[in-house]
């Protein structure tokens, strides 16, 4: 046999092979997890969080080092074999997921902990199976190089975050899930289409060697605008955000966490991917406006939705819908006008800051709405009186979550808008700059209608309140603190 | 018209068949077996490009076939978990569709 050529078969450069670790770990801990039964799913699940952490930190100081990691799987190289790549976009989602997943984890041990003598272990089995499941699809979605990889991490994905939704068993939340997997379903396989007629005009489903060959024509455009609409299925995109309120509303805290912060940004990610690295040169002014004026209904439909939630879930859901129109306006801002093509300058950063910072607010909102609702027995907004009195620690992981989501100095979120403000103002888009300005009006507004109500004193005398364990408290309050001082880490030195 | 052509021409009308069923049709089986005839569409478009790719001495591209049994798989597990869905939400008494104005039921109709 003639031996390959070189070009086909590429060694493995130093720290490359905490990619493979980065989506293996997670695996190998889900596969645990399921031999492990209802006994020992928890005790499992738990032990992974940390190691998943230090592997994505490992991976993030490789990128640090050397700018970018590159695995090629099996060491066959592009066009023949798929490749992994690590740049500085992955590395930031990769360790956010990982914090955020650990967050989440430790905070669900009093829901989903070790089960108790004669109680059944299914659902606490489902949810950690599902944050594994969810956890390795995502390294998967920040690693990929290839479509059809991308295609996989993201059902994979959907797989493993529609079991989330419905973890309680009620038909509500049952239909909130399938209506989820419908959604999703029909976003993959539009996507699937766009890759068929990629693959159908240039041979190839990798990234960098598409960046090179595609070219602005009919099979270009169809498949661009398939990709695309499937894309913004997934991500609740408005108009397409129906399905996200009642599926994150109605599922256990720790699990709307995760889907909130982390599942929807999965999704993105790909669509910055197919944009920003596969067709760079086929985004035209047009398309890209129309992608904001998008993200500006979900911004503005989003935040005058939740202000006329009267449930903190479904506020907290809508807060959602709005903030991934905020992600949305780095196409128009990315755009040069004069190059024709998408650059990546400081609109994405902004995107970037934007989705890490709103994954930290938007995780420690919902676990601290749950213990509200714990507290409370309720989630009525009209009823939270007497709460900043009965559980201050949560109402301030709440409140400093805000914090970040209105975009108050010096956190990520007012980080990420200044940006994408400054980026708005330096293109002459001076119209998303008014969107943004707005939005955060809005976030304030439902921000103080909530606090308002809690730093009220009850009018009756209180009901009695459950108690909740300190460390529960812990865990929302880490995460919103990390958002809120986020910002700083841009000016440090 | 060429056999590739025909089929291609009969994948697109699966796909437009398919995605009018999904989005038409508030029974939920008929939402799944709609998906999975959009599925099926796809599919044949990856055969007819398989064919449309293939070398001197090759029947067709390895490379969408390959694409092509993942897909098969993913629409498989796609399906099996949304009839377990499916039928888990009929025994609760849920019904079989999504058009309950009782709950969540996907509008932004402020809920209580």
């Amino acid at each position: 046999m003639t031996p390959l050529p070189d070009a086909l078969v590429a060694g493995v450069p130093a720290g490359a092979g905490w990619l493979v670790a980065a989506i293996a770990w997670p695996v190998i801990a889900l596969l645990l997890v399921i031999a492990g039964g209802e006994r020992l799913a928890a005790r499992v699940g738990v032990l992974a969080l940390p190691i998943g952490l230090a592997i994505a930190a490992a991976v993030a100081l490789g990128v640090a080092g050397s700018g970018e990691l590159v695995y090629h799987v099996g060491g066959w190289a592009p066009p023949l074999g798929i490749a992994l790549r690590a740049d500085g976009l992955s590395a930031a989602m990769l360790l956010v997921t990982a914090v955020v997943a650990g967050g989440a984890g430790i905070y669900a041990l009093a829901d989903f902990g070790p089960p108790r003598a004669g109680a059944s272990g299914r659902t606490t089995l489902a949810f950690w199976a599902s944050l594994l499941g969810a956890w390795a699809a995502l390294n998967l979605a920040f690693l990929g190089n290839d479509l059809f990889n991308l295609y996989v991490a993201l059902e994979l994905l959907t797989f493993a975050a529609v079991p989330l939704v419905c973890l309680d068993g009620r038909a509500e939340t049952l239909k909130a899930a399938l209506r989820y997997l419908l959604y999703a379903l029909v976003g993959s396989v539009l996507y699937l289409l766009g890759a068929v007629l990629l693959y159908g005009a240039y041979g190839t489903l990798d990234l960098g060697l598409l960046a090179k060959a595609a070219q602005p024509g009919p099979a270009t455009w169809a498949a661009a605008a398939l990709m695309t609409a499937g894309l913004l299925a997934k991500t609740a995109l408005f108009p397409l955000h129906l399905w996200l309120p009642p599926a994150h509303a109605g599922a256990p805290p720790a699990a709307s966490a995760v889907l909130s912060a982390l599942v929807v940004k999965g999704s993105f990610f790909i669509v910055l991917r197919l944009w920003f690295e596969a067709l760079p040169g086929l985004a035209n002014a047009a398309a890209m406006q129309l992608i904001g004026l998008l993200g500006a209904g979900a911004i503005l439909y989003g935040s005058a939705l939740a202000l006329r939630q009267t449930r903190l879930k479904l506020l907290v859901a809508y807060s959602t819908v709005a903030q991934i129109g905020y992600l949305f306006l780095v196409f128009p801002l990315a755009f040069d006008a004069a190059a024709g093509r998408l650059v990546a300058g400081a609109a994405l950063t902004g995107g970037l800051l934007q989705a890490v910072s709103h994954a930290l607010a938007k995780a420690a909102m919902f676990m601290s709405a749950g213990l509200i609702a714990v507290t409370l027995g309720h989630d009525r907004i009209a009823g939270l009186a007497g709460l900043a009195r009965a559980r201050p620690t949560s109402l301030l992981a709440f409140a400093l979550a805000g914090v970040s989501l209105v975009g108050l100095p010096p956190s990520g979120g007012f980080a990420a808008k200044w940006l994408l403000l400054s980026a708005a103002v330096a293109t002459g888009q001076w119209w998303w700059a008014v969107v943004i300005v707005l939005g955060g009006l809005l976030t304030g507004a439902y921000l103080v209608l909530v606090l308002m109500r809690a730093l009220e004193e009850p009018a009756t005398a209180a009901a009695p309140l459950q108690p909740i364990a300190a460390w529960r408290e812990a865990a929302p309050l880490t995460l919103a603190l990390l958002a809120v001082f986020m910002g700083l880490a841009g000016v440090m030195p | 018209m060429n056999p590739a052509t025909l089929f291609g021409l009969c994948g697109a009308a699966l796909v437009g068949i398919g995605l009018y069923g999904l989005l038409t049709d508030p029974r939920l089986l008929r939402k799944i077996i709609a998906f999975n005839l959009v599925g099926s569409g796809v599919f044949l478009l990856f055969g007819v490009v398989a064919r449309r790719g293939a070398e001197a001495g090759l029947g067709g591209d390895p490379v969408p076939q390959a694409l092509v049994i993942t897909g098969i798989v993913v629409a498989f597990s796609a399906t099996s978990l949304a009839v377990a869905l499916l039928l888990r939400l009929h025994d609760t008494g849920g019904g079989a569709t999504l058009d309950d104005a009782a709950d969540g039921d996907g509008t932004d109709r402020p809920q209580s």
